[in-house]
C-alpha cells in the first residue's frame, strides 16, 4: 500500500514535470528573454568547433550559432556554448538546457522521430571514408577483407561500417576508440590497418600528420552522413527561425550577397529575391516573429555559406575540403535553399 | 712493564694493526648488489628481465623526451625544429603546446584580466587549512602560511591584477597571518568564512549575496543557542526554520539593499568558463571539505540506535555506493533538468559539487564506520560512565580516536575523489585531462598532439595526490599516542 503510494506519487510528479516541459515551448520568447543563445557544440572537432587560446570559439557548426544569435538577438556575441559530448548531446536538447545543437549529428530516422529532435535542414553533407597506409597496398575499401580497423564507438559510423562490411561478403576486426585524438594514435602506432570516420575529419587527420603523403583516403565513400543543426520537436516557429536562418546563408552565397557587399545591396539591389531576403522590401522576418532585419545581420555574422565554409574547413584551410556535394545546386551540389517568399 | 716485556718475552706488538678493507665481495656495492640483485638463479633471471624492461622504455621514450620542444607556435613548427635539429624521421615530444594553451590547462576560459581572484582563492585555501592543518606544530604552520602568502602575491602581481586588488590582498592575509599566530581561536571562525569568500573570488557578483548565506547560518546558530536549554531538539529545528525563512524571504532583498548602500561586487564570472585546474581544485576542495562532515554524520547514523536514522543512512550509503560516479553526473547534469521548473537557473557545477560530495560522502561515512568499530567497546563504556551524553561522548572520547584510525582510508578517499573530478568532461565540463586536452588538440595548430598533454596534466596531479598523501603520513606520525 505505502509502495504504491510512493510510486503514484512519483509518477505524479514526473508528469507534472513533463507536462510542464510541454507546456513551455516558446523558445524565442525565452532566448529573447535571457538575451543569450544557448548553442550546444562539440567539445571540440577541428574545423567544426573548437576554442582559440583566448577562449573564443570559431568553426563551422559555431558559425551558425552566431549567424542564429545575430538573427535572434541581433548580437553574434551573445552566445553560450554548451559543449555536448557524443552521449549528452541529445539529452541536453531536449532537456532544454540548450536552445539549439549545431554538433555536426548526422539526421537519421532515430532521431528525427524516436528521439523526438527536429533537424532543421543539412549545413553539411558528409560520409564515411577509409584512410590506410600507402605502404599497405590498397587501393579500395573493397580489398580491405580481414583488415582491423579503428573505428569510434557510439557513432553512426560503426553501424555504417558493420552494414557496409556484411554487404561486401567480408571481415574486419575492429579496434575500439573514444575520440578522434584516441584514433589517430592508434592509427599512426599501428594498432589497426585502416581508420574510418566522416571523410571531413579524414582529411583533417590526415593534413596533421607529419607524413601526409604516405597515407591515403580510399576513393569509396560508404555512407550518407548529412550533417545538421537540430531544435526540439514542439516548438515548429523556432524551428523555422532556425531553418530559415540556415537557408537565408545558403541563398546569399547564391545570389551573391557577401559580408562584404551586403550594406551596399540591401540599398541597391534590383533582384526582388535579394530584396526579399535583406528585408528592403516585405517584411519576412515578421512571419517568424523577427524583425525585418534579421537574415541580413545573420548574413553579416560570419558571412555567407560558401564564406563560412572557406574561412572554417574550405581549401585554403589546413583541413583543405573541397565544396564537392557542398557547392551550391547550381554547382551541382545539393545546397539548395527554399525560395524568399 | 716496558723492561718485563723485552725480557720474558721475544716479540710483542705494541701498536694496533690498522684495520683492514672488509673483503670486495663482502662490501659496498658489489655486497648490495650481490645481496639484492644477484642473490639466486630466479633473482639473476629477474634482474635481467628488468634491466631489458627498463631499456627497451628508456629507448623508446628516452630519445623522444630529449628531442622535447618548448618553444613553438605549432605542431607544424615544432615538428620542423625538431627535423631541423636531430635529423630527418626523428621524433620528439612537442611540450610548447603545454606552454602555448598554459593558460587553458590553468584557468580553461576564465577571464585573463582576472587570474589572480582564482590564485588568491587558492592561495587563502592555504591560510584557512594552516590552523587545521597544522594545528601542533607551529614552525610548520609559519613556513606554510609565509611561503603561500608570498607565492599568492607574487604570482598574482605577475598575472597583473590591479593595485588595488593587490593591496587589498597584502592586508587581508596579513590580517589573517596575525589572526592565525594571536588567536587561534578565532582564526577557525575565520577558516569557516572562507568558503564564502573562495565562492565570491571565483564567480564574482555582490559579495553581499554571500554575507547573507553566511547571516543566515549564524542567525540559525543563534537560536540555536538561546533555545537549545528550554527546548532540546526542538530548537534545532525551529533554527533550521528560522534560517530558511531568512535566506527564502529576507536575504535577496537585503543583499540588493545592502549593494545598493556599499557596492561590493566583482566582475561576475559564469560557470561555463570555469576549466582546467581551477574547475578539478574546485570541484575537488568543496567536495573534499563537504564530504568529510557529512560522512561523520552519515557514519554515526549508521551506527545509531534510532531504527529510523539507522534505515535512512543504510539506504542512502548502499543506494550511492551502488551506482557509477559518473551516472550521478549525468543525472545532474541532464535529468535534473526535466525535474526543475522551466527557467531554473541551477547552476552546473553547484551541481556537480553536489553529487560529488554525495558519492564521496558515502564511501567516507564506511571509511569513518570502520574507524568507530574498531574502537574497544571499553572505550564507549568509559564515556558512558563518565555521564556524558551522547553528543559529548562522540566529540570528547569516541571520534578523536575513530578518525584518527581512519587517516588513511579518509585520504584514500579524498585523493580518489579528486582524481574522480576528471570525469565531469561527461558533463560537458572541461577538466584537464580529457575535455581541455581534446579542445586544444581540436585546434588547426596542436592537432595531431597526443601524450603530451596526457603527460603534463597526469604530472600535476600526481604532485597534488602525493602530496596529500605525504600530509597524511605527518599527520598519523603528529598523532601517534599509543603503542610507542
Amino acid at each position: 500500500m505505502k509502495k504504491s503510494v510512493f510510486f503514484g506519487s512519483v509518477t505524479a510528479v514526473a508528469l507534472a514535470a513533463s507536462g510542464a516541459l510541454a507546456a513551455e515551448g516558446d523558445t524565442l520568447k525565452e532566448v529573447k528573454a535571457r538575451g543569450v543563445l544557448n548553442c550546444g557544440v562539440n567539445t571540440g572537432l577541428i574545423g567544426f568547433a573548437a576554442p582559440d587560446a583566448n577562449g573564443n570559439w570559431s568553426g563551422f557548426d559555431v558559425a551558425f550559432c552566431k549567424a542564429m544569435a545575430a538573427a535572434v538577438l541581433g548580437d553574434a556575441t551573445k552566445i553560450k556554448y554548451v559543449p555536448t559530448t557524443g552521449q549528452t548531446r541529445f539529452t541536453a536538447l531536449s532537456s532544454g538546457e540548450v536552445d539549439l545543437l549545431a554538433r555536426n549529428s548526422t539526421w537519421t530516422f532515430q532521431r528525427d522521430t524516436d528521439l523526438k529532435l527536429d533537424f532543421i535542414g543539412v549545413n553539411y553533407y558528409d560520409g564515411q571514408g577509409f584512410m590506410v597506409r600507402k605502404d599497405l597496398g590498397v587501393s579500395s575499401a573493397k580489398e580491405l577483407n580481414g583488415a582491423t580497423i579503428c573505428i569510434q564507438t557510439g557513432t553512426t559510423t560503426e553501424l555504417n561500417l558493420a552494414d557496409y562490411f556484411k554487404a561486401n561478403n567480408m571481415d574486419y576486426q575492429p579496434v575500439n576508440i573514444d575520440s578522434n585524438a584516441e584514433g589517430e594514435q592508434q592509427y599512426m602506432a599501428g594498432a589497426c590497418d585502416a581508420y574510418t570516420t566522416d571523410a571531413s575529419g579524414l582529411a583533417a587527420t590526415r593534413a596533421s600528420f607529419a607524413d601526409p603523403e604516405n597515407h591515403i583516403i580510399l576513393p569509396e565513400i560508404i555512407s550518407k552522413e548529412p550533417l545538421g543543426p537540430a531544435v526540439r520537436h514542439g516548438d515548429n516557429n523556432w524551428g523555422d527561425i532556425a531553418r530559415w536562418t540556415l537557408y537565408a546563408l545558403i541563398a546569399a552565397e547564391e545570389y551573391g550577397v557577401t559580408s562584404a557587399n551586403i550594406d551596399e545591396l540591401a540599398k541597391s539591389s534590383q533582384n526582388p529575391e535579394v530584396q526579399r531576403l535583406l528585408g528592403t522590401t516585405d517584411d519576412l522576418g515578421k512571419m517568424i516573429g523577427l524583425d525585418a532585419e534579421w537574415a541580413k545581420r545573420a548574413i553579416k555574422a560570419g558571412g555567407n555559406y560558401g564564406e563560412i565554409f572557406a574561412a572554417t574547413i574550405g581549401e585554403q584551410t589546413p583541413i583543405g575540403l573541397a565544396r564537392g556535394l557542398n557547392a551550391q545546386w547550381t554547382q551541382g551540389g545539393l545546397m539548395y535553399a527554399m525560395p524568399f517568399r | 712493564m716496558s723492561e718485563t716485556h723485552s725480557e720474558t718475552v721475544a716479540y710483542v706488538r705494541e701498536t694496533m694493526l690498522p684495520p683492514e678493507p672488509p673483503p670486495l665481495a663482502e662490501s659496498g656495492a658489489i655486497k648490495w648488489l650481490r645481496e639484492n640483485l644477484f642473490s639466486g638463479p630466479l633473482n639473476i633471471a629477474l634482474t635481467f628481465v628488468g634491466l631489458g624492461i627498463v631499456w627497451l622504455i628508456l629507448s623508446t621514450v628516452g630519445p623522444w623526451l630529449s628531442h622535447s620542444v618548448w618553444n613553438a607556435g605549432s605542431m607544424a613548427e615544432c615538428r620542423q625544429i625538431i627535423a631541423e635539429t636531430w635529423g630527418q624521421g626523428a621524433s620528439g615530444a612537442c611540450f610548447a603546446l603545454i606552454k602555448h594553451r598554459w593558460n587553458q590547462f590553468m584557468f580553461g576560459f576564465y577571464p585573463q584580466v582576472l587570474y589572480w581572484r582564482p590564485v588568491l582563492a587558492f592561495g587563502l585555501l592555504f591560510l584557512a587549512l594552516a590552523p587545521v592543518l597544522f594545528s601542533e606544530s607551529a614552525k610548520a604552520r609559519r613556513i606554510v602560511l609565509g611561503l603561500s602568502m608570498v607565492l599568492t602575491f607574487v604570482i598574482a602581481a605577475l598575472l597583473g591584477a590591479p593595485v588595488a586588488a593587490l593591496l587589498g590582498m597584502a592586508v587581508l592575509m596579513l590580517a589573517w597571518a596575525a589572526l592565525i599566530e594571536t588567536r587561534p581561536q578565532w582564526s577557525l571562525l575565520a577558516s569557516l568564512v572562507y568558503p564564502f569568500i573562495a565562492v565570491w573570488l571565483l564567480w564574482g557578483g555582490s559579495l553581499w549575496s554571500e554575507a547573507m548565506v553566511l547571516a543566515g547560518f549564524g542567525l540559525g546558530f543563534a537560536v540555536w543557542r538561546v533555545l537549545a536549554a528550554r527546548f532540546g531538539l526542538l530548537a534545532f529545528a525551529l533554527a533550521v526554520v528560522v534560517a530558511a525563512a531568512w535566506w527564502l524571504l529576507l536575504s535577496g532583498p537585503l543583499a540588493s539593499a545592502l549593494a545598493g548602500v556599499l557596492p561590493l561586487r566583482l566582475r561576475p564570472v559564469s560557470s561555463d568558463q570555469f576549466g582546467g585546474f581551477v574547475l578539478s581544485i574546485t570541484i575537488g576542495v568543496a567536495g573534499i571539505a563537504l564530504s568529510l562532515p557529512l560522512g561523520v554524520i552519515l557514519a554515526l547514523a549508521r551506527r545509531s540506535d534510532l531504527p529510523v536514522i539507522k534505515l535512512l543512512a543504510v539506504m542512502f550509503i548502499e543506494f550511492i555506493r551502488g551506482v557509477p560516479l559518473i551516472t550521478l553526473l549525468f543525472v545532474a547534469s541532464l535529468l535534473l533538468n526535466y525535474f526543475l521548473p522551466p527557467g531554473t537557473n541551477f547552476d552546473i557545477i553547484l551541481r556537480v559539487i553536489i553529487m560529488v560530495t554525495l558519492f564521496a560522502a558515502a564511501y567516507m561515512a564506511e571509511v569513518i564506520r570502520g574507524g568507530l568499530a574498531a574502537l574497544p567497546k571499553g572505550q564507549y563504556e568509559a564515556a558512558d560512565a563518565l555521564g556524558l551524553d551522547y553528543w559529548k561522548a562522540q566529540r570528547l572520547i569516541i571520534l578523536p580516536q575513530a578518525l584518527k584510525i581512519s587517516i588513511p582510508g579518509i585520504v584514500s578517499t579524498f585523493i580518489g575523489m579528486f582524481k574522480d573530478t576528471t570525469l565531469v568532461v561527461f558533463v560537458g565540463l572541461f577538466d584537464p585531462l580529457k575535455a581541455m586536452a581534446d579542445t586544444i588538440r581540436a585546434s588547426f595548430e596542436w592537432k595531431g598532439a597526443y601524450w603530451e598533454p596526457y603527460i603534463f596534466v597526469g604530472a600535476i596531479f600526481f604532485i597534488l595526490c602525493f602530496g596529500m598523501s605525504r600530509y597524511s603520513m605527518y599527520l598519523e606520525r603528529r598523532l601517534k599516542r599509543d603503542h610507542r
